[in-house]
């Protein structure tokens, strides 16, 4: 049986170490994209942190998963998101994130959150 | 498109971002702790007033009268059940829960 293929937006907006939710989520992504599903990836509110440069967990003992969103291309993952206004912000611009995204304003999300057939957030 | 908020907006900004992200064809159906944010005569309430000029604002019944402030919902927010809940998500795919 073959399921139909949705569009599927992930929004992302806690940050990345304090909970389990921004691993969680990039876990939904990978499988979801394994699946042959059409997965967009939103960043937005604290979110964007989740794409901070330079992320060490060695002092933590937890898994560094930040290299892993560059791996997400190879994973047909094509579409990344991160909101103009949660960047400014905090202060960041896309040279602090750890890989090329589409950086789109608030209006610009909101209408493509109108398109997808499915959103998960955290 | 539909949008449900269920924490306060005194305490979280989610709200706030759910607002951000709602255009004039969107619904938000405010739900457990998010009821407060269908209150009148709170910091955040000229918030609300301005968001309910653009924007379609359900507060779902039961939340608001377990928590004692049926009489505080601003007007221009409408109550529902859950059955009215229901219409309303199956009228306005996609749902974005905001958490």
């Amino acid at each position: 049986m073959t399921a139909a293929r949705k569009k599927i937006m992930v929004v992302n907006r806690k940050p990345p170490h304090g909970s389990i939710y921004a691993l969680e989520s990039l876990e939904i992504v990978l499988i979801a994209s394994a699946f042959g599903q059409d997965v967009s990836v939103v960043f937005l509110d604290d979110g964007v942190f989740q794409l901070a440069k330079s992320q060490n967990t060695r002092g933590l003992e937890t898994k560094n998963f930040s290299s892993t969103y560059r791996a997400l291309e190879d994973y047909e993952v094509k579409t990344l998101l991160v909101e103009q206004e949660s960047l400014s912000v905090r202060g960041l611009t896309a040279a602090d994130l750890l890989l090329p995204v589409e950086i789109v304003s608030a209006a610009e999300l909101a209408i493509r959150m109108t398109q997808q057939d499915m959103i998960l957030s955290s | 498109m539909l949008h449900t908020v269920n924490k306060s907006p005194l305490e979280r900004n989610v709200f706030e971002s759910c607002l951000r992200h709602a255009d004039a064809t969107a619904v938000i159906v405010l739900i457990e702790d998010g009821v407060y944010g269908a209150m009148k005569g709170t910091a955040f309430s000229p918030r609300l007033e301005q968001a309910l000029q653009t924007v379609r604002i359900y507060a779902l019944a039961p939340d608001i009268e377990a928590r004692g402030i049926r009489d505080k919902i601003a007007d221009g927010v409408t109550l529902l059940d859950y059955g009215g809940f229901v219409d309303l998500v199956t009228q306005h795919a996609p749902v974005m829960a905001w958490l």
